[in-house]
């Protein structure tokens, strides 16, 4: 019994100098907190980065397939050259600013209403309808849109019932737009959300009592205010969009494809390095968007 | 009195159960400093609320230079706010603030700028226009409230406590430096409804005030009459310190600076203006020292006396002390008792 006794307070009191040591060295806490993080960040994501780009400037041999170790800028120069690799790159850019501007202009109402109108319970409804798709899987959801779109699909059958001609919309880039609209918009509305959110009242009874009607105050105040919101939001929807290659193969059509299922194929043939040099370009591109985002101001705490 | 600036007919606001504002009935002349002081909870704010268009009353009527706007929203309403936290607009610098509402009337730009700069100066922010809120200390913000509500020239600022949030030391100057404003855009004839809880800046800045309590106006005049005669015990009480009296079935009250004290001689004299009793308790604030005296009769007085000759050492010396109260016989101003719904619902 004194011995538990004893044995408790010992390590009660190497605790108390453990924890005393790191009260003294906050560099040494710090380092505890950040070591794995860090590693993960440097190793896993930084290096294989740094591997996709290095390899975009070997080559194949076309004879072997066997990836040649030496630096050219022969895929980069195919890429520019060919219109082909243009005209992906422009069709995916397109579509991703496309869904953008949609979404945005989705989810701004909704996620208004949301943070400023409804009443708790309907809030705390709509939050579950905005996260419930997030819940399944994004290739089910694809799938049912799919269903949707066909030729003999749900969209026709209603507009057939109601006497009006097939929307003919499957397996277009209409019809891409469409279901990335849907499968991102809860990624737009939940930072524009959070940025209506944290718009104090008074801020909007201080546009009022300024002379400001509603839609001036909408102009001048909460739409500045939920800027920061909309552009958190638009770097999901742009770069998800630039990145996908699931909805192009399932639901686009003969001249769908996006710079995705270029890489993908490629990978296949295999020829990693073109695919590395093709992948860097979503890099860039999200790269110069980030740069006007910061531009345009968005990244400023306000 | 012309036609009032504001004024309230049995106005009514309740929030569910809880009855914000009783039937309030003010008339504001034009160019006062008019002040609605009360404990929070009391309604002030509301009322305030209701004048500027951001509530819409159950009941009554209310009335800015004549003019029926109780159905108007905020923004046709010749008034201006000046609001407890500032509410400036973050993503907007200081000159953008005080320029939003000319902007919004569409006064061209030259006049704008013109304007603000005009204000800038009064409210003495010159060259801090390019500024952004965030940037500024607490009492610049408050002035950039006060320009930005000024620069239009309402016929009537609201002002909702806008020295709250500042520390004891920048709310004197800025009290003062409020007075100077309100005296140099009395040529444009602005009238000041003031918000406050604070009874000394009540007394100190107000042409008249009105002392409101559980959404009922309790007294309207001048600092001076609602002081020297309040009209009941709240008033007595939270205008000052309450000093409750009572004689002959009677309630009076006196003001605790207004008594004298002195040693106990023992006899018992036969006055009404006066009374003995022991130091309870003593309280030294530096510039004076505050008693709590138990008497005889029952009750307790507080009597406040200036440091003129005392230590602090001595001060606190006096407690248990015997004494012996005065006061001039017109200094006991009698009072009707506080209202029993009061005891009721105290929100």
């Amino acid at each position: 019994m004194t011995q538990l006794v004893e044995a408790g307070a010992s390590l009660r009191s190497a605790r108390l100098r453990l924890s005393a040591a790191l009260w003294r060295r906050p560099w040494l806490k710090l380092a505890l907190l950040l070591a794995a993080p860090v590693l993960v960040f440097a190793v896993v994501y930084l290096g294989a980065l740094a591997s996709l780009f290095v390899s975009a400037f070997w080559q194949i041999d076309s004879f072997t397939a066997a990836v040649v170790h030496k630096w050219t800028l022969d895929n980069f120069r195919t890429l520019w050259h060919d219109h082909t690799y243009w005209r992906i790159t422009g069709r995916t850019i397109g579509l991703a600013a496309a869904v953008t501007v949609t979404d945005a202009v989705l989810a701004f109402p909704l996620a208004y209403f949301m943070a400023r109108i409804a009443p708790p319970r309907w809030r705390a409804l709509l939050f579950v309808a905005v996260l419930l798709p997030l819940w399944s899987s994004y290739l089910v959801r694809i799938y049912a849109w799919r269903t949707i779109l066909a030729k003999n699909g749900a969209l026709n059958w209603v507009l057939n019932g109601i006497g009006l001609p097939d929307a003919g919309l499957a397996y277009t880039n209409t019809a891409m737009w469409i279901v990335f609209s849907y499968v991102w918009l809860p990624f737009m509305v939940l930072p524009v959300y959070a940025a209506l959110e944290r718009i104090p009242d008074n801020y909007l009874e201080a546009s009022q009592d300024l002379g400001a009607k509603g839609s001036r105050t909408l102009r001048s105040v909460i739409l500045p205010l939920a800027i920061p919101g909309i552009v958190a939001g638009s770097i999901f929807t742009f770069s998800l969009t630039l990145g996908d290659f699931i909805t192009p193969a399932l639901v686009g059509g003969a001249g769908s494809s996006f710079i995705g299922n270029i890489v993908e194929d490629k990978v296949g043939q295999p020829d990693i390095p073109f695919a590395a040099a093709f992948a860097t370009v979503p890099v860039v591109v999200m790269g110069i968007y980030l740069l006007i985002a910061r531009r345009l101001g968005a990244f400023e705490a306000v | 009195m012309d036609v009032p600036d504001v004024r309230l007919v049995g106005v009514r606001k309740a929030y569910g159960d809880v009855i914000a504002v009783d039937g309030v009935d003010l008339e504001v002349a034009s160019g006062e400093f008019f002040t609605l002081l009360g404990p929070s909870g009391s309604g002030k704010t509301t009322t305030l609320r209701l004048i500027a268009g951001f509530e819409r009353p159950d009941e009554g009527r209310i009335e800015l230079a004549g003019r029926d706007v109780t159905g108007l929203p905020p923004y046709p309403r010749d008034v201006n706010t000046v609001f407890q936290d500032y509410a400036l607009f973050p993503h907007m610098t200081v000159a953008e603030n005080v320029a939003y509402g000319l902007r919004v009337k569409g006064v061209p730009r030259r006049e704008r700028r013109l304007r603000v700069e005009e204000i800038l100066q009064i409210v003495q922010l010159a060259g801090l226009g390019n500024r952004k809120p965030s940037e500024l200390s607490g009492g610049q913000r408050q002035r950039v409230a006060l320009a930005r509500a000024m620069v239009n020239h309402p016929q009537v600022l609201l002002l909702d406590e806008p020295l709250g949030a500042l520390d004891l030391k920048l709310r004197q100057e800025m009290q003062i430096e409020l007075k100077r404003i309100q005296r140099a855009v009395r040529e444009v004839g602005i009238t000041f409804v003031y918000v406050t809880h604070d009874q000394e800046e009540a007394l100190t800045m107000s042409d008249r005030l009105a002392v409101f309590n559980d959404g009922k106006v309790e007294q309207i005049g001048t600092p001076a009459a609602v002081y020297e005669r309040p009209e009941n015990a709240f008033v007595a009480g939270f205008v000052g310190a309450s000093n409750v009296l009572q004689r002959f079935g009677r309630t009076f009250t006196v003001r605790p600076e207004k008594i004298r004290m002195s040693a106990d001689g023992g006899t018992r004299r036969d006055d009404d203006n006066a009374a003995t009793g022991r130091i309870r308790d003593v309280v030294y604030a530096g510039m004076f020292t505050r008693y709590v005296v138990d008497l005889d009769d029952g009750g307790e007085l507080v009597v406040v006396r200036q440091n003129l000759e005392t230590s602090s050492t001595e001060a606190l010396d006096a407690r248990g002390r015997r004494v012996l109260l005065e006061w001039r016989a017109d200094h006991a101003i009698e009072t009707k008792p506080e209202r029993e719904e009061n005891h009721d619902s105290s929100s």
